[in-house]
This record gives C-alpha cells, structure tokens and sequence, in this order.
C-alpha cells in the first residue's frame, strides 16, 4: 500500500536529526498558525501564492532563498563543527552516514535552493523593470517555475524527516549512487527533487530570453539594455542549453535504479564516467549561470554609486557572452585525473584559463568605472569592493588548478574546497546581498538600514577569510574533502580557525535578519517617496517604489544608454511639462492564476510517491497534473483591464513626488 | 545634469539603433519564439542522449547487438509514416490560416492516424525485441537504445495527446486566437519530433544496422 | 630542490608549525617535485598581477570617495580605447604565458608517461575496494593490502582500477593522483628518492568508511625490497578467486597484511568481469605519453 514506506522510516533513534527536523516542524507549523490566526490566508492567497507579477514572483523566490540559506548553512556549522573536533578513529559527534547526507544536502541546497532561486529572484524582479516593460512573456508559465522550484525544496526538506538524504556528495557520482552502492531513499530524494526544481529553472530560463530578446521598451536596442539585463541574457541562454542535459543524465540514473538499466552501471557494460563527463558539461555552466547575474549587479551597483556610466560597456558586453560560450568547453578540468591524456587535459586547461581573461577583463573595467567617480559608499558598495577584492584571489586559485599537473595534486583537496567557496560566496553570495540591497528600496517603497548591512558585511568579510583560507592551506597538507575524521593532529588548529569562520559568517547572517527586522519596524521613517533612493540610471529607478502592477504607465522610449540619467539631466520644468502632456491608455495586465501552485502540489505527490515506491499515489499525481494543465490550457484570454483614468492618477502622484522630494 | 550627458547622440559609441524601436514584439511572435526556445531545449536534452547512445552503441555485454535486432523494414515504414505525418500536419496549418474547419479536421484525422500508426509499429519492434531477451536490462547498448526511441515515442504520444485537445478546442472554441497560437505552437512540436526522428533513423538505425 | 625546501620551510615557519609540514609542500619524489615548481611558478605569476589589481581597487575606490574634493571629478568618462586594449591585453598575456606552461607540462607530468631512470621499474597492479586498498605485484607473485613497498629510487608504474566505486589513489609527497574506476585501467609512474614512510589516501569519496581508506607506500633500499618480497612469499594466504571474493566484503581499516602468491589472472577479472579478455602486455618501447588508455573490450 504505501510502497517502501513505513514507520522506520522516521529517524527516532538519532537525537540529533530528530532535534533538527523537531524545530524544521515546529517553525512551519507555528508559522502557518500565525497565518491562521491573523487571518491571512485570503490575503496571502490572492495577493501572493496565485500571483503572476514578476515583481511579487521574484520576491517570493528570493525568500525561498533566504530560508535556504539558514538551512545550508546550518548544515555548514555542523560539518565545520564536527571537521573541528574528530581527529582520531572515533573522532567527532556525527556519525559517517549523517556527517555524509549533511555535506550532500549542504552543496545540493546552497546551489540549487538558494544561490539559484536568489538569481532567479533578482532577475525576474528586476530585468522587466530595467527593459521598461510591464511583465515577462508569459507571466503564468514564471508562477510554475516559482511553485515547481519550492517543490523541490519541500522535498528535499521533507527527506530530513521521512527517510534520508543521498549520501553521496551534492553531484550523486555513480557507481557510488546506484541501486547496488545507495540503496536507501536518499538518492531518489535528490534526484527527483532536483527534476522538478530543474524543470521549474529551465521553463524560467525560456521564459526570461524570450522577454529579454522580444519584449524591450520602444528604442531599447540591444546596445542599450542595462549590463545586468546582458548578463540575465546569457545567464538564461546558459539555462537553456544546459539544463536539458541535467535532466537527461538524472534521468537515466533514474532508469538505472528504477528499471535496473545499465547507463552508469558497474556491470552491463555500463559507464560510470560519462555520467562525470555529461554532469560536468551542465555543471561548468551553472556556476556562470549563478556568476554571471551576479557581474551585472556589481556592474549596476558600482556604476551607481560612482556616479558615473560603467565603463567599457561594449567590453562588457563581449566579455559576457565571451564567458557563456567559453564555459561549455571547459568540463573536463573537473577530472583531469580520469587519465584522458595529456592533450585532452592540455585543451581544456588552456580554455578554462582563456575564460579567466573576460573575467578579468570586468574586474579592471569596474575599477576605472570608479576612477574619476564621486563614490557613496552605502552597503550594496560595500559588497561589490569586497567582491572585487575577494573574487581575484578566487579567480587566481581557479587558474592554478586549470594547470593539470597542479591539478593532480590538489584535485579533490581542501583547496578545492576553498577556491570554489571563494568564487561562490565572493562573487555570488556577495553579488546576490549586493542586488538584495540595491533593489529592496524599489521592492517595498523604503530603504534598508544602512548601519546594519554594513556590519553584516564586516561579519561576512572577516569570517569568509577565516574559514577558508586555512582550508587553503590544509589542502597543501593533503587534506582532501569530506572526510568525517582524520588522524593528523597537525590539520587540527587550522580546522578550529576555520569554525571560528564560520562564527563570524553566522553573526552576519544574524545581522541581515536584524536589518531587516530594523528596517521594517522603522520603515515610516525610511520611506523612499522619489522611486529613486540611490541615484539610478536606468528605467526601474523611474518608477515608483513599489512599482504599480503595470510598472510603466506609459511604455518609455528609449534613447540612449542609461536612458534614465539623461531624462533626469534635462530640465524640471520640461519635465513636468511633458508629463502634463502625456496620454494614457487602459492597461492590460495578467489575471492571477492558481495553476502554479496547484502543478506544483501534484508535483510533490508525484515525487514523494516515486521516491518511496507507491504507484497508486504516483498515477494520482500524474492524474492531477494532467487535468491540471487541461484545465490551463482552456483557458482563453486571461488578462484584466486597468482604466486609463486610475494609471493617470497614479502617475501624475508618482510625478509630483519626485519633483516634490529631488526640489533642491 | 552637464550639457555634455543632455547632448549626447542618440546612438551610443556611435552604434546604429537597433530595430527593437517598436517596443515589445506581438503576442504571436513571442509565444512563437518561445516555444522555439523550448523546443530548443528539448533538442538539447535528445542530444544528450543521443551521445550517451553513441558511447554505450558498442557495449552490449555479449548481448544482442543492433544488427541482430533492427528490422529496416520496419524502420522504413515507421519513417514514412511520421514524414507524411508531418505533410497532414502541414496541411492541417493551412486549414486553420485559411479558417476551414472540415478541411482541418481531415489533416488531424490523417496526422492522428498516421502518429498512431508510427507508435504501434514502435511498440511491437519493443514487444518482439523483449520477446527475444533483447530488454532494457540486458546491456548499456540495450538502455541507450531503449530510452533514446522510447523518449522520442513518448514525445509522439505527447503529441497526439495534444492533438487530441486542440480539435476539442477548436470544436469548441472555434478560431480564437489563443486556439491559433496553441495550433501554432503544435504544429512546430511535430514538426521538430520529425527533425529528431531523421537523426535517430540515421544514427540508430542506418549505422548501427550493420 | 632547494627552493622547495625554502618555500615549504618559509610557509610552515609562517603559520608557525614548523615540523608538521608534510603534504605536497614536502616532495619526496621527482614528479611531486616538478608538480610543486609548477604550482609555485603559476602562483608567482599570478601574484605578480592579482595584488596590484587588489591594492588599485582599493585605492581607487577611497581616493574617489564622495568626500574627497581633491579627487578628479569625470561624470562622463565611459570609455578610452588605449585603456580597453590594457585591460584585455594584461590577462591575455598571463594566460598566455600559463597556458604555455599548462600546455607543456601536462604532456610532461602525463601520468601514464614512464619515468626516465636507468633503475628498472617495478610494476604494481591496485585494485581500490570497499575501504581498502589491494596492491598486487604480478611480477613478484605476492600482494599486499593497505601498504605497499617500494624500491627508493626507482620508477614505479602503478596500473590501477576499482572493484567497485571510484577512488582516487593519492600519495601527496610523491605527487600525481590518480581515479580507479571501474571496468577501466589508469596508469601512474612515481618515484621516491629516499627510503620512508609516505601517507597514501583516496581522495574521491566513496561511501561510509570513506575516511579510513589509507595507506602506507614505504619506500625502502633495494635490498630491504628483496628480502620484503621474499618474507612476503613465504607467508600468508594465496590470493585466488575465493580469496578475492572474501576481500571484496566491505571493511575499514584493515590491518596491512600480504598473499604469498596470487593467480596472475585475478587483476584482469576484475577490469572484465564476464570476460576472458587479455590485457596487453605493456611494450617497453611504446612512447609513453601516448599510451592508449585501456577501456574495456580494448
């Protein structure tokens, strides 16, 4: 009846799992009471889960992504703390077979559940904003991708639970995560988990190019989109191309396990290794796909608060596509030690090295966009030097293992370890805060507390360099990754620095909720009247804050690059003159939609019932999903009309108050 | 702001405005380009297995291999089957350009049938290719061979699945415009399965056929 | 050598455990120490470019802080040409410099490619298994588990592979690591110059007793090699199918033991289980790094 599941498959017998699965349900549960008893839930209903708003879907993803980062990183505390204490046979309080789903669940979360939901977020909130129009292509298709990615969180989260998580490291090499090697849930977890969600990323992928290359505002040629929508640009066309080959390799170590297939099988003639080959010909990508938003948003960010255009925006440009057609021909640095020979690994160094050259590129044109600026330093600055500074040291360990021979002797190390994190949390985790506080002013009409972001920085800053340059050094020492004890006492001062680290990043966590908790209960204070708190230069800082549903009131015409700037550098008065003239039409924007929330629903059910084997929930799910989308796909125009006479008033307000709060 | 920034030309680095001056393109055109963009992405995902194909292609574990296996004439037909398909497909758009009903109701019917046609053929090669022991399970060549057509055949289905609802909604909704664009976007599906299809025939059949 | 030595000192009386250094900053072998080089001289390269960008950025980013007036003040400058060509030119022309050396060395340190000695090299097969680690030497006729001796001083070519899952066989202080992967054979030639005790680990995780899959590679004088062989020989177990079958029970931190004898087709069983394939016989005069890699059915 219910398949492979049974009561043992709650793990009673482990206090610690218990504890934290304990507190995972009490948090849901208290929070969907609190809901309950304020009587949200029509609200949040309407207003929120059904939404096809780019603006609120972005929202709702980076919030995703922020409940993603405290469970990533709680599992990080944990490894960090256990690393810590187990040298000697027995070392340690985890146990190989949790110390092992802990740092699968760790990499598999903070890539797929938060790093990407934080781009993702931040792309849909604020590419249709910077392109002048009033939503992406197709808004309801971007509410599935919201919905299917939570799915896949939920079930990812739900195997802390019910059953396990794969104890395989966060990319399941096989043989180690076939049937005969990982028999348990755990892999079946995070592979379907990582279907759905992956099928969420890619329909958002589509969705995002084709409103980047369709739907710009009048005049909005391609040499004049703001740098972040080039870089949203590529970072989807990366969607596009790799993603599909994800689902495909998940999918034939989904057949090996479920059908007894051979793909990636020991015997059958099966090929272990061109599941290394094809996971890595998607994964190189991802790591652009997550870098390259992130480059658009220092781009913005510095260009803004020095006051000046960015500099080089041709080179720019070119350096970002440079990127996203050099990352498919760089894989197989990922095991040079696989033995393919000294050519095959001779090429791809070579090419991964050559990608380091647009990379550097950026970081020298950033540089000379400050050069000659005035520069304000409010947080989302801070971010974006600390970036620059952290992400070269990155970089340069990057190019150094791009060397195979250097290579064979740090592969796998700690060094690994600590140049990957050193290009993640320098160049994404600071890229995505960056654009978090850059752009949450615009999101909810008030601006963040300065003096608390910058301490969260601080924290950040200070406990990235003491948690990962020890590991730097441990892995000189040949230390190598995710081991769960050790018998080198030598390791051990530099694993205790490294935990010391991780207090630090944990006292900047804690410091991006106090902010937040700060700015909202001073928010009357901190009110963003103008719609543009920094400066801006490009189309999204001309809207008001928040920004109507419709965005633009009348669609911009675009003139120039940082087309904005000059609209603000001509006179007030022909200003207000001109929005006097200005002639308004009846708006027509995209009714809500529950299909997303709904697919995403049977999409668990489907998932929970495959991975624990129980067919009958499985034709159930697939059951509601098909009348789902048949019930979808009757539709006919799903578009409601906003009257000329209420986007008039709201414009004209939206006017005069900036004029009101820039009056010098 | 300087004068300098209110004078600047309106190309930039003297570049030539690009043709996006309109604004954003019709409805048409961007359902039309996404769903390309998907399909896009489909073909990528075949790609994938296709050269997980050509890797495991030899590796049989001292099972049967493709020679043994394939029937060319029963390959052969399954082709034509799927290209004239494609003409009825064809013919179907027309009809519906030209807003006439009973003449796409034929193409449906014909491309419906001839769909079918292909997936039954499909489903008795994998019924006499397990009858012989030749499963899914047998070797690495066996699994590639066995996804790659069968996800290829579980698109065809999809497919007429499809079809089946858009006659609904014509029959019932008539020519709206949603209606027109979903044909549309069907129309490039089917077209797209008959791509992959020529590239399966080749790869699979032709050069693993002898 | 010396700078090696001078560098890994420097670096160990920096962080201040002088003595504990061991790891790849302390070669014993000429491959680890080539690698080494490599690794410090790209480094070195890098250096040469990442620290100043580091210092220009930041002292660009204060010395045009909002508050400074004596800063000049260019709102408009978006663009020089002669800049643009600096910018693209520095990083091209570091890579281009790497890359040389990425390009060289890795035909240079290719794993599979022979050691140039005039000792002759000792063949040693390595089977990676649930946690342990099988070292058969089919010219000797013994086999040992979790330790493997070594002449100092001679090239050693190790052909590895997996019973199961992947590993990767890693002795940091003589350099190159290398996968064992199943139904697949990869080849590595190490050297150790002096007689010792070298740490050898797996660096690709493979499951629950992960952590305990380590080894010992002791180099020791040709002599003391001899008779090692020789005491092997004369006890312990034959290693034969059943013998086999019992060591493929997964196990953690197996005591080192050895097999007086082996059946000499045992390594091949394991690349092709099924099959009655032969391996080919390695040719002497065969260019080392072109090597084929052996596949299976090959």
């Amino acid at each position: 009846m219910f398949g492979k599941l049974s009561w043992s498959a709650i793990p009673v017998d482990e206090p610690i799992d218990m504890i934290a699965s304990g507190l995972m349900v009490l948090a849901v549960l208290s929070l969907l009471a609190w809901v309950t008893a304020k009587g949200h839930w029509r609200y949040l209903w309407r207003e929120w889960l059904t939404s096809v708003e780019h603006k609120r879907i972005g929202v709702m993803y980076i919030v995703l992504a922020l409940v993603m980062l405290l469970r990533g990183f709680t599992d990080a505390v944990m490894m960090r703390a256990q690393q810590a204490v187990s040298v000697g046979p027995d070392g340690g309080y985890l146990p190989p077979e949790h110390y092992n789903q802990i740092f699968s669940a760790h990499g598999t979360i903070m890539i797929f559940f938060m790093a990407m939901p934080f781009i993702i977020g931040l792309m849909n909130f604020a590419v249709p904003l910077q392109l002048g129009i009033r939503d992406v292509a197709f808004p309801t298709l971007n509410s599935v991708s919201l919905w299917l990615t939570a799915s896949g969180i939920l079930l990812t989260n739900m195997s802390l639970v019910v059953g396990e998580f794969a104890r395989t490291g966060w990319l399941a090499y096989p043989p180690l995560s076939e049937l005969k090697y990982s028999p348990g849930v755990g892999v079946d977890y995070y592979l379907w988990a990582l279907q759905i969600s992956g099928v969420g990323t890619l329909l958002s992928g589509i969705n995002l190019a084709t409103t980047i290359l369709k739907m710009r505002a009048p005049g909005m040629g391609y040499t004049r989109m703001p740098v972040f929508c080039w870089t949203a640009l590529a970072s989807n066309l990366l969607i596009i191309a790799a993603f599909p080959v994800l689902t495909a390799t998940f999918a034939m170590l989904l057949l090996d396990r479920y059908l007894g297939m051979h793909f990636f099988t020991v015997d059958g003639d099966g090929n272990p290794m061109m599941y290394i080959n094809l996971i890595w010909i998607w994964g190189h990508p991802e790591v652009y796909i997550l870098i390259l938003p992130c480059f658009g948003v220092f781009s913005e960010v510095v260009s803004t608060f020095s006051g000046k255009p960015l500099f080089g925006y041709r080179s720019m440009v070119a350096a970002t596509m440079a990127i996203c057609v050099l990352s498919f021909i760089v894989w197989l640095h990922h095991f040079f030690t696989m033995g393919a020979g000294a050519n095959v690994n001779g090429f791809f160094g070579v090419m991964t090295m050559i990608i380091a050259v647009p990379t550097g590129v950026k970081v020298y044109n950033w540089l000379f966009t400050m050069y000659g600026g005035r520069v304000r330093f409010h947080a989302p600055m801070y971010w974006s030097v600390g970036f620059m500074v952290t992400f070269v040291i990155g970089g340069m360990t990057g190019v150094l293992l791009a060397v195979p021979p250097a290579d064979f002797i740090l592969h796998n190390s700690l060094f690994l370890i600590a140049h990957f994190h050193n290009v993640i949390i320098g160049g994404v985790v600071f890229g995505v805060l960056a654009g978090y506080m850059y752009w949450f002013p615009k999101a909810f009409g008030f601006t963040l507390h300065e003096g608390w972001g910058k301490v969260s920085f601080w924290c950040w800053f200070i406990g990235f360099y003491l948690a990962f340059m020890p590991l730097y050094y441990l892995g000189m020492l040949g230390m190598t990754r995710r081991l769960q004890h050790y018998d080198n006492p030598a390791w051990q001062p530099w694993l205790i620095v490294a935990a010391a680290g991780v207090v630090f990043i944990m006292a900047g966590i804690l410091a991006l909720i106090v902010q937040l908790v700060v700015s909202i209960r001073t928010r009357d204070q901190r009110r963003d009247l103008t719609g543009d708190p920094w400066g801006g230069r490009s189309l999204e800082w001309s809207t008001p804050s928040p920004p109507p549903a419709w965005n633009f009131a009348i669609l911009p015409r675009v003139e120039r690059e940082d087309d904005y700037w000059h609209t603000k550098a001509r006179a007030r008065e022909e200003r207000i003159a001109a929005a006097r003239a200005l002639v308004y039409e009846d708006i027509h924007m995209p009714r809500n939609s529950p299909t997303g929330f709904i697919t995403a629903f049977f999409a668990v059910v489907t998932g929970f019932a495959l991975i624990w084997h129980i067919w009958w929930m499985v034709a159930l799910g697939l059951a509601g999903a098909l009348a789902t989308t048949l019930v979808f796909a009757w539709r006919d125009e799903s578009e409601f009309e906003i009257a000329a006479d209420e986007v008039a008033q709201a414009d004209q307000a939206h006017i005069e108050a900036y004029w009101a709060g820039t009056a010098p | 702001m300087t004068a300098a920034a209110v004078h600047h030309p309106t190309t930039h680095h003297g570049m030539p405005a690009a043709s996006s001056a309109a604004g954003p393109a019709p409805k048409r055109i961007i359902i039309a380009y996404g769903f390309w963009l998907f399909l896009l992405s489909d073909i990528v995902m075949f790609s994938t297995i296709f050269a997980t194909y050509a890797v495991v292609a030899r590796a049989t574990a001292g099972g049967p291999t493709g020679a043994q296996l394939f029937d060319p004439v029963n390959v052969a037909v399954e082709t034509a089957l799927l290209l004239f398909s494609s003409f009825s497909c064809g013919m179907m758009s027309l009809a519906m350009n030209a807003r006439n009903r009973s003449a796409f109701y034929v193409g449906a019917a014909v491309t419906f049938l001839l769909g079918l046609g292909f997936l039954a053929l499909e489903m008795r090669e994998f019924a006499d290719m397990v009858a012989q022991g030749a499963t899914p399970q047998r070797s690495a060549f066996l699994s590639g061979f066995f996804t790659l057509v069968g996800c290829h055949g579980a698109h065809v289905a999809a497919g007429l699945l499809w079809l089946v609802v858009m006659v609904a909604q014509v029959a019932d909704k008539g020519w709206r415009r949603p209606v027109c664009h979903r044909l549309m976007c069907f129309s490039l599906f089917w077209h797209a399965l008959d791509i992959i299809w020529v590239a399966l025939f080749t790869i699979v059949y032709l050069m693993g056929g002898r | 050598m010396h700078r090696h030595a001078t560098v890994a000192l420097l670096l160990s009386v920096l962080t201040g455990v002088a003595g504990c250094t061991s790891g790849i900053l302390d070669p014993q072998g000429p491959v680890a120490s080539a690698e080494l080089t490599i690794l410090i001289n790209s480094l070195g390269i890098m250096l040469a470019i990442v620290v100043p960008t580091i210092l220009a950025t930041l002292g660009v980013a204060w010395w045009f802080r909002a508050g400074n007036t004596r800063a000049q003040h260019r709102p408009d400058w978006e663009y020089s040409g002669r800049i643009e060509m600096v910018v693209w030119a520095i990083p091209a022309m570091t890579v281009l410099l790497l890359g040389g050396i990425g390009w060289v060395s890795s035909r240079d340190l290719d794993p599979p490619k022979p050691l140039a000695s005039s000792a002759p090299t000792l063949r040693v097969q390595v089977v990676s298994l649930d946690w342990k680690w099988l070292f058969i030497y089919p010219d000797q006729g013994i086999a040992s588990i979790n330790h493997v001796v070594v002449p100092a001083g001679a090239p050693v070519r190790f052909e590895l592979t997996s019973d199961g899952v992947m590993n990767s066989f890693f002795v940091p202080q003589l350099g190159s690591q290398i996968y064992t992967m199943p139904g697949m054979v990869t080849r590595l030639h190490l050297q150790a110059d002096k007689p010792g005790r070298y740490p050898g680990i797996s660096a690709q995780f493979s499951g629950a007793g992960f952590p305990d899959m380590r080894f010992t590679l002791e180099a020791v004088s040709r002599r003391d090699f001899d008779a090692w062989v020789a005491a092997a020989q004369g006890r312990g177990e034959t290693l034969d199918a059943d013998a086999f079958r019992r060591l493929t029970k997964a196990s953690r931190a197996d005591q080192p033991r050895t097999f007086r004898a082996i059946d000499p087709r045992l390594f091949n069983a394991v690349v092709n289980p099924g099959h009655e394939t032969i391996l080919p016989e390695p040719n002497p005069n065969f260019p080392g790094h072109d090597y084929p890699p052996l596949n299976k059915g090959s």
